[in-house]
């Protein structure tokens, strides 16, 4: 089925309508103000979050962006993207016997402000004479060239696509962010005096040794690589889950959606293919698991608005072999799974039962089972560990002046675009420290 | 259930709510409409020398989403010709002969002026008049209202005018804008007056635009005091009430004192009647919501009676009048010290913050260890929900240096967490009275303080 970009904004619009002005200050004014309150600790870049709320409801809104920028320069996207329920909100002291305070929506709004006045972050630090070269224009390189351009460096962003923003841009359902929100963000950034090249790749366009040769620090935000393969038969007709929602963000004349689709995976980004499909006009949206709802990778509430959205669930299901007619996918064959003992990630380990075959009607395939890795650590001779760069605690690699942030690093537990943030923004500290040895300590919280 | 049944110097109601007099008392119209709610009383907007108003006359002041947390206004006394409103005031009382109906009025100051408007009142077979002395703004420019009400002479002297002609009881309204508010009411009461009210508003200006730095609300670019009113007044009427009922002269009058100043709900109105008021006028809360409050405000009241076992308002009327005091009587060794129920706590910090920064410092915040840290002690790479609500700080009294000063328990938003708990004095009563009396040189002298200090084990750092 062959969609029109417009019919695919608007149903792909985002989801959550901006507050008006009363809606905000309602909320703002609810919020307690706490002391030493317990979202900022839970949000990840620590915004002093009663403080900027506080604001909003003084009609400070230039202070209230200010407030957030002061420890999140990617405030807009963290606004839309961030999972509150697991983070501030999470924490909200009114959430126990009451509602906790919509401290995303609030955010957006401060930022919605800040971005229709250009109240943005000002540099005034005086020029340190030092450059840094940061590889991957996504949150994490964005927060730190960012934070070092405040500090008074010179920076440089090289990312490989065309556009910045990285899975901001490219990799998040526009129904939670807009294409046009993680680009005016980068914009905000260049704006601080951060020059930012796209369409150059390390290793292909640029030798890795130049940029080490060439800038005082290097800093890989490079994030992760495409979903890995599934191993089965005819997986040359499945499709990539990022490649779907990136077509669906900056290239909606070449998104083809199916009547009954598939989606293989229950991570966030699965979620957000199937809901993709669903709202482009798939009749049927099946998202496949080997394990149960228990075990899924996606947040509870990403699994409650895909019920919503009206999307199935076949779980302890493993996927075995796609099913072709005439070289295009008409079903997916999976064995049954039984859950065992639990595995390497605590998790009971699946186990396909022999000869329990059963075949899910598809006519489009989906994947979305994580992401591989990146081979530009090797090309550095970084040590990784599963394929993921070692760090020590100022993000420096075992090569002196290289530094990686982001998804890249995240060995363990869930990576989100609020920890790539913080990544960068400490990371951006530690540098600060290490080129300018005699500064006052950068206080980061 | 309580008999809410008033007698207010022979002026009854069915129940000791009248809408004061104001805007919402405008009208016969209106006041059939506030009477089919439920009003037990109204007290007529004032009528006398003629008057014009201006536009943007009512400003208020907001604090957060509450609107209206008071009012205040520069309208005049009834702008509606005086016939017109005579001929309505007979049309309501014969409509609603059980409801209390009171016309406010002011003239200049002249006896002739006084004389005649109290006969035209007495004509339309109304149930009382309340003289308006209190009226801030407009009025008292041209020597009526406030500047009535802030010379106790004049006070005196009007009252007398009129109770030598009125054959109705006659309530005098005080304003709340002097230093001493007993000394009118004495006034009033040598002149014979039947009954008190108050407060009526008080002078304020409630703000400045600042887009336009124009007073607000500007009237033509200007603006001035207006009279303040609403449930923000409520505390400053309640101390100006209690003033009178616990003055030796006006108590010992027997004059009825009919209460106002920010009542609202019927609690409020309950502290009213404790603090000696034996019936009640409500303004704000009506401009704001309706004559559709007073449902609330008599079964309210009514329930309250009944839970406490009381079965009329002179049975609550003044009732906690022996409990107003002053410093120097208050017992020195009295002590409470706050306690924190920590079942019940949100761990929102706002008592530790406000004890540390501007109190006694006698809050701790301890792990879930129960360990006392600092604040803010987390790792900035710890994150998400767990990591803080696992380790939030529990906020905890030391009570041996808590003072009991009640900041915590006023900033605390959560209802019974924060509890004033009495604890046994440490030494035998002694009021400041009675120190400046028996032991004159330690309320004179640091140093004579501070030996008995020493000696009694006052311990202040």
């Amino acid at each position: 089925m062959d969609l029109a970009v417009r019919d695919v904004r608007k149903a792909l619009a985002e989801q959550l309508p901006p507050l008006t002005p009363n809606a905000a200050a309602v909320e703002a004014d609810r919020c307690l103000f706490c002391y030493d309150a317990p979202c900022a600790h839970a949000c990840p870049t620590h915004i002093n979050i009663p403080q900027f709320i506080k604001k909003i409801a003084t009609h400070n809104l230039r202070g209230s962006a200010a407030t957030i920028f002061a420890s999140n320069l990617l405030g807009a996207t963290c606004a839309r993207v961030c999972p509150v329920e697991e983070l501030c909100e999470g924490a909200c002291v009114l959430g126990g016997d009451h509602k906790p305070i919509s401290i995303g929506r609030l955010q957006r709004f401060a930022m919605d402000d800040a971005r229709a006045h250009g109240n943005y972050p000002v540099v005034k630090a005086a020029p340190t004479g030092k450059s840094i070269a940061i590889v991957g224009a996504g949150p994490a390189g964005l927060s730190c060239a960012g934070t070092l351009a405040l500090l008074g460096h010179a920076v440089t962003i090289i990312e490989k696509r065309t556009l910045p923003g990285g899975l901001s841009t490219h990799g998040i359902i526009a129904l939670r962010e807009p294409v046009e929100i993680a680009l005016e963000e980068a914009r905000m950034i260049e704006g601080m005096g951060v020059k930012i090249k796209t369409g150059v790749e390390i290793g292909k366009d640029i030798p890795p040794a130049k940029l080490q040769k060439e800038f005082d620090a290097v800093v890989l935000g490079v994030g992760l690589a495409r979903t890995p393969g599934l191993g089965i038969a005819g997986e040359e007709v499945v499709i990539d889950g990022l490649e779907f929602i990136e077509a669906s963000k900056v290239a909606e004349d070449k998104l083809s959606v199916g009547r009954n689709v598939i989606v293989i995976g229950a991570g966030n980004t699965a979620v957000d293919c199937a809901t993709i499909a669903k709202r482009l006009g798939a009749e049927r949206v099946t998202m496949v698991y080997r394990r149960t709802d228990r075990e899924m990778s996606c947040y509870v509430h990403e699994y409650d608005f895909a019920r919503k959205e009206g999307i199935e669930f076949r779980f302890l299901s493993q996927p075995a072999r796609v099913v072709l007619e005439g070289g295009r996918p008409v079903g997916l064959e999976c064995l049954r799974v039984e859950l065992g003992a639990p595995d390497a990630s605590g998790r009971p380990s699946p186990t396909p039962v022999k000869g329990s075959e059963f075949t899910l009607a598809a006519d489009q395939i989906i994947k979305a089972v994580g992401q591989n890795k990146l081979t530009l650590a090797t090309l550095l001779g970084l040590k990784t560990t599963k394929g993921f760069i070692d760090v020590d605690a100022s993000f420096q690699t075992n090569v002196a002046g290289i530094y990686a942030v982001g998804d890249c690093i995240r060995s363990t537990g869930v990576a989100s675009t609020v920890m790539a943030v913080q990544d960068g923004k400490l990371a951006a500290a530690a540098i600060h420290q290490q080129l300018v040895p005699r500064s006052a300590p950068v206080e980061v919280k | 259930m309580a008999d809410l049944r008033t007698n207010f110097a022979g002026i009854k109601s069915p129940n000791p709510f009248w809408l004061a007099s104001a805007p919402p008392t405008n009208s016969g119209a209106q006041i059939h409409k506030a009477f089919e709610a439920g009003w037990g009383g109204a007290v007529w907007k004032t009528i006398g020398a003629p008057v014009l108003n201006v536009s943007n006359r009512y400003g208020a002041w907001h604090y957060g989403r509450q609107r209206m947390l008071a009012i205040n206004n520069v309208e005049l006394i009834s702008d509606r010709p005086i016939e017109v409103n005579l001929r309505e005031i007979v049309e309501v009382k014969r409509a609603w002969p059980d409801r209390a109906v009171i016309v406010s009025a002011m003239v200049e100051a002249k006896p002739e002026a006084w004389k005649d408007i109290i006969h035209r009142i007495e004509d339309t077979g109304a149930d009382g008049i309340e003289l308006n002395y209190g009226c801030p703004h407009g009025m008292s420019e041209r020597g009526m209202g406030a500047a009535v009400g802030q010379v106790p002479e004049y006070c005196e002297k009007i009252t007398r005018w009129v109770m030598d002609v009125a054959k109705i009881p006659v309530i005098v309204k005080l304003t709340p804008n002097v230093t001493n508010i007993v000394l009118p009411a004495r006034a009033a009461v040598a002149a014979g007056a039947n009954g008190l009210s108050l407060i009526n508003t008080i002078n304020s200006i409630v703000g400045v635009d600042l887009d336009t730095l124009e007073l607000t609300p500007s009237i033509g670019g200007k603006g001035g005091h207006g009279g303040y009113a609403g449930p923000a007044v409520k505390p400053i009427a309640l101390n100006m009430l209690a003033s009178l009922g616990t003055d030796e002269i006006v108590s010992k009058s027997g004059i009825p004192i009919s209460g106002m100043g920010g009542i609202a709900t019927w609690a409020d109105a309950a502290q009213f009647l404790l603090l000696g008021a034996s019936s009640l006028q409500v303004c704000t809360t009506v401009m704001h919501y309706g004559y559709r409050v007073i449902e609330d405000l008599c079964d309210g009241l009514s329930n309250w009676m009944d839970e406490k076992g009381f079965k009329t308002i002179a049975e609550v009327s003044g009732r906690s009048l022996h409990r107003v005091s002053e410093f120097k009587n208050f017992d020195l060794s009295f002590r409470a010290a706050a306690r924190i129920n920590a079942e019940r706590c949100i761990k929102c910090d706002l008592c530790y913050i406000a004890c540390n920064d501007t109190a006694h410092q006698c809050i701790d915040l301890v792990t879930p260890e129960g360990k006392v840290v600092e604040p803010s002690a987390w790792d900035p790479r710890s994150n998400g929900k767990r990591a803080a609500v696992e380790t939030r700080l529990q906020p905890v009294v030391r009570e041996e240096d808590c003072v009991g000063c009640r900041l915590c328990y006023n900033v605390c938003p959560v209802d019974q967490c924060i509890e004033m708990v009495e604890l046994p004095p440490r030494r035998g009563a002694v009021t400041w009275n009675e120190l400046s009396q028996k032991q004159t040189p330690v309320t004179e002298d640091w140093k004579a303080m501070e030996a008995y200090r020493e000696k009694v084990g006052i311990n202040i750092h």
